[in-house]
């Protein structure tokens, strides 16, 4: 009798975790084609808390696409199709800075690489605004977060034919810790 | 009326050919059919004879197997055996003689069109020694009647299959590695092609056009395809033209004759000429065009074309550009 409760208990711990797995590896794999209507998603991101004057509403955009993986791959796409890599190459760098390092000279989190895609930064990086959809410059924010493994590990872009560290990986270093690279003087820091 | 019934769409139909290798594909079908029938017959009545024989046997109480039983269950196994080679030579010389006398290009310098396959479009180059007389087209092939025409078969994202059943058989589009094959149209007409091999969320929605006509009708056609598209004259189409070279749509598809040159989607020089759009899903009019430029999505999840939030009167004169683009 003992025997078939600790069972019991032990099949239903394993049901229910390979439930929760599950409901969470929808959410990762979920497809949103459709961003219905598109411009419903506000457009005001903010990166830092603070804010001039009295304390305005505190809603902005985040990234809707964080650790979902066909967002991620579709970033990729992106990331080719207009022509990113010309510049900052498959996340090496080249005549822009490397995206899959932790230095990150005008903030790694998802408004700041949105931010930058969006309104450009001096020096080189163009600015996209009413060039790239807001989806897709979310998707972009989340392919980019993910050469330097910001993002969660559970969500992977498709293989590339370009530098991997190992196969199936966007990454070229451990997902866990970015590689550190080069700071270069202050002197020398846009 | 069988062929009415078996016809998937109009216009694509693998026993209606227009051209020799089509022909010579139809006729190995109705050998196969006709060998396949007489084969399903013929052991479907031995079937029934033994069974009606082991019947009437047992009716009579007479005893099931004997000695000369064995003996004639040796014969039938031999013969049934012997048949099948024979009927499997049968086929493979046949299938080995139509792929000979098919696969050689019979002409030195056909016509040759560069057929690249795309998550979920096709991209047309019509070939030439001249870098002027190169021109690209999506969707939507011409060709001369009467006259070999060579593809030159390439995949940008995966393997899709060119199929246009009325002209010939299929063949495959593989990334980074060329094929080829050619066809000839004996009939003028149109017909219809598809994607058979499955390439992602589309591809049922991945159709192309064959327009086989005349070689003066042909020439014209050519001829109007390698123009560049003229600055609109009217103000309507100017300001679409504005919206879209400094818009969404020129980071990924080219006008030739003005500054958008990407390659990412269907070149749309002359978007205009061509009966369908979206790669054959929907009629090319001005409605259709709309509903595609504004909520691509909704008609065919998935697609690389983003939704583009287009102001009523900048839709407009996108779309009053669009169709200028004769």
């Amino acid at each position: 009798m003992r025997r078939l409760s600790t069972v019991r208990a032990v099949s239903f711990a394993v049901a229910s975790f390979l439930f929760a797995t599950s409901v969470a590896g929808c959410r990762r794999e979920e497809r949103r084609f459709r961003e219905s209507p598109p411009s419903a998603t506000p457009t005001t991101v903010r990166v830092s808390a603070l804010q001039p004057g009295t304390m305005q509403d505190t809603t902005h955009a985040r990234n809707p696409y964080e650790n979902n993986a066909y967002a991620q791959s579709e970033g990729q796409r992106l990331f080719g199709w207009y022509n990113c890599a010309g510049c900052h190459a498959n996340g090496g760098g080249g005549m822009g800075p490397p995206l899959m390092d932790d230095q990150w000279i005008y903030g790694s989190s998802p408004e700041n690489i949105y931010t930058t895609i969006i309104q450009g930064r001096p020096n080189g990086m163009p600015s996209f605004a009413g060039k790239i959809p807001t989806t897709q410059v979310w998707q972009l924010v989340t392919y980019v977060r993910s050469l330097s493994a910001q993002n969660s590990t559970g969500a992977r872009s498709s293989r590339t034919d370009h530098m991997m560290m190992y196969p199936g990986s966007s990454s070229l270093q451990d997902p866990e810790k970015p590689k550190n690279s080069f700071r270069p003087p202050a002197s020398e820091m846009p | 009326m069988l062929q009415d019934g078996l016809r998937g769409a109009l216009n694509q139909s693998a026993l209606e050919p227009a051209g020799p290798q089509a022909a010579k594909v139809t006729h190995l079908w109705w050998f196969a059919l006709a060998i396949a029938t007489t084969v399903y017959l013929l052991t479907m009545g031995a079937l029934w004879w033994a069974a009606h024989r082991a019947r009437q046997r047992e009716l009579r109480g007479e005893a099931a197997v004997g000695p000369e039983a064995e003996q004639g269950m040796t014969r039938g196994v031999t013969y049934s055996i012997a048949a099948t080679i024979v009927i499997l030579l049968i086929f493979l010389v046949t299938d080995l003689s139509v792929g000979r006398t098919l696969s050689p290009v019979p002409s030195k310098h056909p016509l040759t069109i560069e057929l690249t396959g795309h998550q979920w479009w096709w991209e047309v180059t019509y070939a030439d020694t001249s870098p002027h007389g190169r021109f690209t087209t999506a969707n939507e092939i011409h060709v001369p009647v009467g006259e070999p025409v060579l593809f030159v078969l390439q995949a940008q994202d995966v393997i899709h299959s060119f199929w246009v059943p009325n002209l010939a058989g299929k063949k495959d589009l593989i990334p980074g590695y060329t094929q080829s094959m050619w066809f000839q149209a004996d009939t003028a007409g149109l017909y219809r092609g598809q994607c058979a091999e499955f390439c992602g969320l589309q591809h049922a929605k991945m159709a192309l056009h064959v327009v086989a006509e005349s070689k003066a009708d042909y020439q014209r056609w050519v001829d109007q395809q390698r123009g560049t598209a003229a600055i609109p004259t009217d103000s309507a189409a100017r300001r679409g033209r504005e919206i879209f070279l400094t818009g969404t749509c020129a980071m990924c598809h080219s006008i030739e004759g003005t500054s958008a040159g990407s390659h990412a989607g269907p070149d749309l020089t002359h978007l205009a000429s061509r009966r369908t759009i979206a790669a054959g899903t929907l009629p090319n009019t001005r409605g259709a065009l709309g509903g595609w430029v504004v909520d691509p999505q909704r008609i065919k999840p998935g697609v690389r074309m983003p939704p583009n939030m287009l102001k009523p009167q900048d839709l407009d004169a996108l779309l009053t550009y669009l169709q200028s683009l004769k």
